[in-house]
C-alpha cells in the first residue's frame, strides 16, 4: 500500500545533463594554470575534477555551458568555444549527443 | 564520471538546476564544507526540486524533506533525537530553505528552533523571491524588483516594501552565531559554514545566490552580478554574535546602486524613472550607514 520514497546517495549522476548546452562551452587551455582550484569550486554542476597544474578537466557530459569557471578563472585559462560534442566521448556517445534537442 | 570525484562531493552532477545556478554552486560549497557527518533537511524550493527528482538524488548525506514551512522543525527533531542517543557530538545537522521557505513561509518554525536553542545550522538561500513557482515576490524581495506579482509598469515601480531583515530577525533571538555571506566571495561561505559549524547552538546564514531565469541575467553573470550587490551596499555582508554586529565586510568606496541595476532584467525599468532610482539608492546608503561598511 505504501512505498518508501527514498532515493540512493548521488543517484543523480545518471542523469547526463550534458544534453542542455546550448551555444558554448569551455575549453581548459591548460598553459597558465596555477592550480588555483577555483574553477572545480565554483562549477554549479560539479562537473570538473583534478588537483594538479594544467591536469583540470571538464566532464562534457554534465556541463551545461554556463560558463561560471571562465569568469572565475584568475588567469583567463578558460575561454568558452562553440558548443560540439566532444571527441573523447565514444562514438556512441556523441551519436546520442548529437540526437538531443533535435 | 569521475569515480574519484563522486566520492569527493556530498553534492554532485545530474542535477537539473538551470546553467549557471547560483544556489546550486552555494549548495556543493556547504555539503563540501559540512563534510560527511551531516544531516541534511530541506524545505520545499527549488533546491528540493532540482536536487532530488524521485527517484534520484543529488546528495550524498541523508537528507529529509518533509513540508514547505518545517525544515527547522524538522532539524530540530533530528537534532533533539541525536541528542537523546547520544550521538549528537559528531554530526553536523542543517536545515536549508530558500528565502521563500525562510523569510514568509518557514518563520515560525525557524524562530522556534532559534528559541528552543537547538545545535543546528539553518541555511538560507536567498534568491529573492519564489522562483521555483514562477518568480513570485516573497518577504525577501528588495525594494522596487519586477516580479511577476509585483510587476513594474505604470503605477507602479515594482516591489513597493524594503527586504525583510532576516539576520537581524534572527540575531534578535540572541543566538551565537547569525551571519549573511553571498557566491560573490565562494570561499566566504565556506570559512563561514566551518565557522558556524564549531559553535555549539542555533546558527543562521543567509547566503546571496543569485537567479539567472528570475533576475533575468545571462548565466554566466551569477558571480559578477552577485558581486556588484555587495560592492554597492546593497546585500551587506556581516555576522551577529549574541545578538550582536561582531563583524561586517567593508567597502571602501561603493559603487552607484545603477551599475548592480542595469545588469538585470527585474530592475530595468528602474533605469528611466530617477525618482525610484534614487529609492533604491538610498536603501543602499541606509545600509551602509546602518551596518558601519565604510
Amino acid at each position: 500500500m505504501f512505498s518508501i520514497l527514498a532515493a540512493k546517495p548521488k543517484s543523480s549522476a545518471r542523469n547526463k545533463t550534458g544534453s542542455w548546452r546550448s551555444t558554448k562551452m569551455p575549453r581548459l587551455l591548460k598553459k597558465e594554470c596555477i592550480n588555483c582550484g577555483l574553477c572545480k569550486f565554483v562549477c554549479p554542476e560539479g562537473c570538473i575534477s583534478g588537483s594538479e597544474k594544467n591536469q583540470y578537466s571538464v566532464d562534457s557530459e554534465y556541463c551545461k555551458g554556463c560558463g561560471l569557471c571562465a569568469y572565475i578563472c584568475p588567469k583567463k585559462d578558460i575561454e568558452m568555444i562553440e558548443n560540439k560534442p566532444e571527441k573523447s566521448n565514444s562514438s556512441e556517445e556523441a551519436e546520442k549527443d548529437k540526437g538531443v534537442g533535435k | 564520471m569521475n569515480k574519484q570525484h563522486l566520492e569527493e562531493n556530498y553534492y554532485v552532477c545530474g542535477h537539473t538546476a538551470c546553467a549557471g545556478c547560483g544556489q546550486s554552486m552555494a549548495v556543493r560549497i556547504v555539503m563540501n564544507a559540512a563534510g560527511k557527518n551531516t544531516i541534511v533537511t530541506n524545505a520545499t524550493g527549488c533546491l528540493e526540486v532540482f536536487s532530488t527528482k524521485a527517484p534520484e538524488s543529488a546528495f550524498g548525506v541523508p537528507w529529509i524533506h518533509s513540508l514547505f514551512e518545517n525544515a527547522a522543525a524538522l532539524a530540530s527533531g533530528v537534532e533533539t533525537a541525536l541528542a537523546y542517543q547520544g550521538k549528537k557530538e559528531n554530526i553536523n545537522v542543517i536545515a536549508q530553505a530558500g528565502d521563500g521557505g525562510t523569510a514568509d513561509i518557514g518563520l515560525q518554525a525557524l524562530s522556534g528552533m532559534l528559541e528552543r536553542g537547538h545545535d543546528a545550522l539553518f541555511v538560507c538561500y536567498d534568491n529573492e523571491a519564489y522562483m521555483n513557482t514562477g518568480i513570485q515576490r516573497s518577504g525577501s524581495t528588495p525594494f522596487n524588483a519586477s516580479t511577476t506579482t509585483s510587476p513594474s509598469g505604470k503605477i507602479s515601480a515594482g516591489n513597493p516594501r524594503p527586504k525583510k531583515p532576516m539576520v537581524e530577525i534572527c540575531a534578535a533571538h540572541h543566538i551565537p552565531y547569525s551571519a549573511t555571506s553571498s557566491v560573490a566571495n565562494p570561499k566566504d561561505i565556506e570559512i563561514k559554514v566551518k565557522k558556524a559549524l564549531k559553535i555549539k547552538g542555533p546558527k543562521y546564514l543567509q547566503i546571496h545566490v543569485p537567479c539567472p531565469l528570475g533576475w533575468r541575467i545571462d548565466s554566466s553573470k551569477t558571480i559578477e552580478v552577485a558581486k556588484l550587490a555587495v560592492s554597492t551596499g546593497l546585500y551587506p555582508l556581516v555576522e551577529y554574535e549574541y545578538g550582536k554586529l561582531a563583524k561586517s565586510r567593508k567597502i571602501s568606496s561603493p559603487k552607484p546602486v545603477s551599475e548592480y541595476l542595469k545588469a538585470q532584467g527585474r530592475f530595468r525599468h528602474l533605469l528611466k524613472n530617477e525618482e525610484a532610482l534614487a529609492g533604491v539608492q538610498k536603501v543602499a546608503d541606509k545600509n551602509i550607514e546602518y551596518y558601519g561598511l565604510k
